[in-house]
């Protein structure tokens, strides 16, 4: 069954205290994406699945998505960033990247 | 729905009868599978170990899934010359009072008698177990295991809390129900040791995860793939915060083993890192090496989450695919059970979804085919490990 025409997609934060949300459809840089009751102007390119920023995280930042830690930022990340390897960092265990 | 299991000498019930082929060293692989081969669509399986060294974790883990409730008879195909202790195997397939025979390759007059034999065999242990008695069999008798295999960011957000529900459902149904993956539990010990039912398992449940956590730094990296991060999941724990989400939110009752039965209902973590120093390399390969040891600890089925599109079934353990990803399931639809990225475009809600996999159980317990079933997938793959015994405080009363 294809997507619903009518389906706009949002970004899904999944606990309050979360300083990333969800990409529920893929967004273009420039994107005005809607969350909860407000909307965030998207800065890079995220494809569904992936996290966008919904606070200002200062770099050292611990990354809260589910209410939990998922990792730290290595740089400062602005409202609207896509949140990634690029940016953020395990606390536990390195990830692997394909080269 | 009505169940009709298979009832075995030891009372434990199956939800399929089939006959197993199973080589004890690679090098009986082929004769192995030939002979499996004719009766692939009519209730027969390979399974194998391909190692030539002896291993009492895979002694242990061929034992119990050649005495699986799902099983009803065996044939063990050796080459000769091989370490498996084939006799023991058989001899406690043939205690369980299933018919059980052996070839040895090397004794029998090569590939083709062998296969020869190893197919009439089948053929009459096929006729003999339509005469396996029958019996009702409840929720309660059923063990269902779950993992995540090919997993994206969407995995954490339908598919592993859809199986959290159907695995709470499960667990007030008084089934037990086995999640695994220590490595991908990593940054969750703390929670997960709070849901023990004693502070003696919590304690133990927190230490299998700092267990997998050491062994994966050993190896250089975590239990984490290059399509996890192209799929949005960007480090270990976030990955293992979705994966935890497939335990539901009962409490935890106990800790198994690879090859540990549940002796009760109750929510169960199977500790799959093995113990002591690092040895034989990554603790499990592929997804597969998991699903064959949830079988090894009794599972009749298994619940496989998905989000980048795992194609695979199981050996023995039906499989029941829950895809996360709406883009995948528009892929890949005609490999999955069921469509759980629905839940991201607002076309279903994580209750009907789980409802759905309440169903499917049901309907794979009944004996309807599951999409990998139906497909011939049979996966199955068994390498080296070596465990310690459980300790006292991982199965509390």
């Amino acid at each position: 069954m294809p997507a619903p025409t009518n389906f706009r997609g949002r970004l899904l934060r999944l606990a309050a205290t979360d300083n990333v949300a969800v990409a529920t459809v893929n967004f273009a840089a420039g994107d005005v994406a809607p969350i909860d009751d407000g909307q965030i102007a998207i800065i890079d390119a995220v494809s569904m699945g992936h996290k966008v920023a919904v606070a200002a995280i200062a770099d050292q930042d611990k990354i809260i998505k589910y209410g939990c830690p998922i990792g730290s930022a290595v740089r400062p990340i602005r409202v609207g960033e896509h949140v990634h390897t690029h940016n953020i960092k395990s606390d536990y265990l390195p990830t692997n990247a394909r080269e | 729905m009505k169940i009709q299991g298979y009832l075995r000498d030891d009372g434990r019930k199956g939800i399929r009868n089939y006959v197993i082929v199973a080589y004890l060293v690679e090098c009986a692989h082929h004769v192995a599978r030939e002979i499996a081969l004719p009766f692939r669509e009519c209730g027969t399986q390979l399974i194998g170990f391909p190692g030539c060294y002896p291993n009492a974790y895979a002694d242990r883990i061929m034992q119990r899934i050649c005495t699986h409730p799902n099983v009803g008879a065996v044939l063990l195909v050796s080459l000769g010359c091989e370490s498996f202790k084939r006799d023991r195997l058989a001899s406690a397939i043939r205690q369980s009072g299933r018919p059980v025979e052996m070839l040895v390759i090397q004794q029998n007059g090569g590939t083709r008698t062998t296969i020869a034999d190893g197919r009439n065999f089948v053929e009459k242990a096929l006729r003999q177990l339509q005469n396996t008695p029958r019996c009702e069999m409840n929720v309660s008798d059923l063990i269902v295991g779950t993992i995540c295999g090919g997993s994206d960011a969407t995995s954490g957000l339908t598919a592993n809390p859809v199986i959290g529900k159907a695995f709470d459902w499960l667990v007030d149904h008084g089934a037990a129900a086995i999640f695994e993956e220590t490595n991908e539990l990593v940054g969750c010990e703390g929670h997960l040791a709070s849901r023990a039912i004693t502070p003696e398992l919590g304690r133990e449940l927190f230490n299998a995860v700092v267990k997998a956590e050491d062994y994966h730094r050993v190896l250089g990296h975590g239990s984490f793939a290059p399509g996890n991060a192209d799929g949005g999941l960007s480090t270990q724990e976030e990955k293992s915060l979705g994966a935890y989400a497939k335990s539901g939110c009962r409490p935890i009752s106990g800790m198994l083993k690879p090859g540990d039965i549940p002796p009760r209902g109750g929510l169960y973590l199977l500790d799959v890192v093995p113990d002591g120093e690092v040895r034989f390399g990554f603790p499990n390969i592929s997804d597969n090496a998991e699903v064959v040891e949830l079988t090894a600890c009794g599972a009749n089925l298994i619940l496989f989450s998905t989000g980048r599109g795992s194609v695979v079934g199981s050996a023995v353990s039906p499989t029941i695919k829950i895809c996360a990803n709406p883009e995948t399931f528009r892929r890949l639809g005609e490999d999955m059970d069921i469509d759980a990225g629905r839940i991201l475009e607002d076309r279903a809600t994580l209750d009907e979804v789980g409802q759905e996999v309440v169903d499917s159980i049901l309907g794979t317990a009944a004996g309807q085919a599951t999409v990998s079933e139906a497909l011939g997938h049979q996966e199955f793959i068994l390498t080296y490990k070596s465990f310690e015994p459980l300790g006292p405080s991982c199965l509390p009363r």
